[in-house]
């Protein structure tokens, strides 16, 4: 930090003290960069419920260094988390929410929290973080179905590492919010079917696979309904190389390659 | 009472020329005063049962808990003095999730009794502090199984098959006993419990009460919880009906 540099070299009259002593003792630095991160997360509603998925790779910098980590994994008993972004603050943050659930569970009283209650907490601890600059580097989706008053409820939002939040039909974090929300907003509807919420959501993690070189093809679907999540198991999509464009990248681009 | 005029029963840090520490024997006296809490282990997991004692009509049902989960996996019944047992039950929930915070799995049954026996004992040796007035029957399920544990006023902590406190402890004790611990299932036993907590009721003395269920099972997925409320009615159905049959003998 420069401008603390200066003022501790004024203090010390001009002479050259070291960073650690400029910032005064009690002015820590923390990591600020991500290491172990996982790429995008994909979510949408559905008829009964909502619907995500992601690959279960996560690269050490550009190596893609772990194939088979979840990065969907469910919250109390209505929702559902899905993190992109920096993998062990992931996990710190599933910390937290077992925390939260833990609590929910020893009172005991029939009252649970549904999902737009998790969003909010994780909207208020990311914005935290952001605010001590500190931020858990992350891009986490919520989603989630709870009865309330008006009947079973919906619910999906997003929740990014500066603590911007917002709740929509479809999110998508990372490369899939520049290649996959265009899909979505094309062709999602509210009353898509199970089987045609995982062709969608196929359709645009083959599009991942294909343009986002961070992506594996090793995808996980889970869902929630009123009946609970299910987190499936790892599966793979059919792939095809051979369209001219990819064996010929460089054809018709203008540039330098 | 010889205790009283000697001097020796106003500190817990005084003995007695005989070896008591009386502030601590007091204490037990609030414990034996207070409504009946049962504890048995079953085959397949714990049955709490409180019988709690409604002082007004006015109170809310279901208000007053002295029955608490501490954890996922236990629970905690406390006889005596309720709010010196949110103290205790507070304390019990912090221990058990900072040891989750610190070793990534679930406190054992056993350390947390430990654990909580040592803050009550604590309580037992300054000048400055009073010991808790209340006794509490801890149950909890881990990878050895169910256990129940029950922690006195003076510290002491010892694991059991089934336990008592309060008022009905000594009937209770011999109902306790009768049954077959060892075959009787989480199912069974809230129906026993309920009998016990009703049979040792005296009308008399009191008249309200509300009677608590809780367990940690197999079939609660080892999760400690409120016995489920369809349940607690046919416990409560059963035990009313074992009264009067007994009445009409």
């Amino acid at each position: 930090m420069a401008w603390q540099q200066a003022m501790g070299s004024h203090a010390a009259g001009g002479s050259q003290a070291p960073p650690a002593a400029a910032a005064g003792g009690g002015e820590t630095q923390r990591t600020q960069y991500p290491y172990v991160t996982g790429n995008s997360v994909i979510a949408l509603k559905y008829k009964d419920g909502v619907i995500m998925a992601s690959d279960t790779g996560a690269s050490y910098g550009s190596t893609l260094r772990y194939k088979s980590v979840e990065r969907i994994k469910a919250v109390g008993k209505h929702s559902l988390i899905g993190a992109s972004g920096e993998f062990s603050d992931f996990q710190e943050i599933l910390r937290y929410l077992d925390e939260l659930t833990l609590s929910d569970h020893m009172w005991d009283d029939g009252n649970s929290l549904g999902p737009k209650e998790i969003h909010s907490y994780l909207t208020r601890v990311m914005y935290n973080r952001r605010n001590k600059f500190d931020p858990l580097w992350n891009s986490l989706v919520l989603g989630g179905v709870k009865k309330g008053p008006k009947g079973d409820e919906k619910y999906l939002g997003m929740v990014n590492m500066i603590g911007t939040h917002f709740e929509e039909n479809h999110v998508a974090t990372g490369f899939g919010n520049h290649l996959a929300i265009p899909i979505l907003r094309d062709e999602w509807r509210e009353d898509l079917t199970f089987e045609e919420a995982v062709k969608l959501i196929e359709k645009c993690l083959l599009v991942l696979l294909y343009r986002d070189r961070s992506s594996i093809n090793k995808f996980q679907i889970a869902k929630i309904t009123t009946e609970g999540s299910t987190i499936y198991p790892p599966y793979s999509l059919k792939t095809y190389w051979g369209f001219s464009h990819f064996e010929n990248p460089a054809q018709g681009a203008v540039g330098s390659w | 009472m010889s205790s009283i005029g000697t001097g020796y029963d106003l500190s817990v840090t005084t003995f007695s020329p005989d070896g008591r520490v009386f502030q601590v024997e007091y204490a037990t006296k609030a414990v034996d005063n207070s409504g009946t809490v049962v504890g048995i282990k079953c085959k397949d997991g714990i049955v709490l049962g409180v019988e709690k004692l409604v002082t007004s009509k006015m109170m809310l049902e279901g208000s007053n808990q002295r029955i608490h989960s501490v954890h996922r996996h236990s629970g905690l019944s406390v006889a005596g003095l309720a709010a010196d047992g949110r103290q205790i039950v507070s304390r019990a929930k912090s221990e058990a999730a900072s040891y989750e915070k610190v070793y990534g799995e679930p406190i054992s049954v056993k350390e947390l009794a430990d654990r909580v026996a040592s803050y009550v004992h604590l309580c037992t040796l300054y000048w400055w502090l009073r010991p808790f007035g209340c006794g509490v029957i801890l149950g909890g399920y881990d990878r050895d199984g169910p256990q129940l544990y029950m922690i006195e006023p003076s510290g002491v902590s010892y694991k059991y098959f089934g336990a008592a406190l309060g008022k009905g402890r000594q009937a209770a004790k011999t109902e306790i006993e009768k049954l077959k611990l060892s075959e009787l299932t989480c199912r069974e036993g809230i129906v026993e419990v309920a009998k016990i907590i009703y049979g040792v009721h005296d009308e008399a003395k009191d008249k309200a009460f509300e009677l608590e269920l809780s367990w940690v099972c197999d079939e609660s997925n080892r999760q400690h919880q409120k016995v489920p409320n369809d349940l607690l009615e046919q416990a409560k159905a059963a035990a009313q009906a074992a009264l009067e049959e007994m009445d009409a003998d």
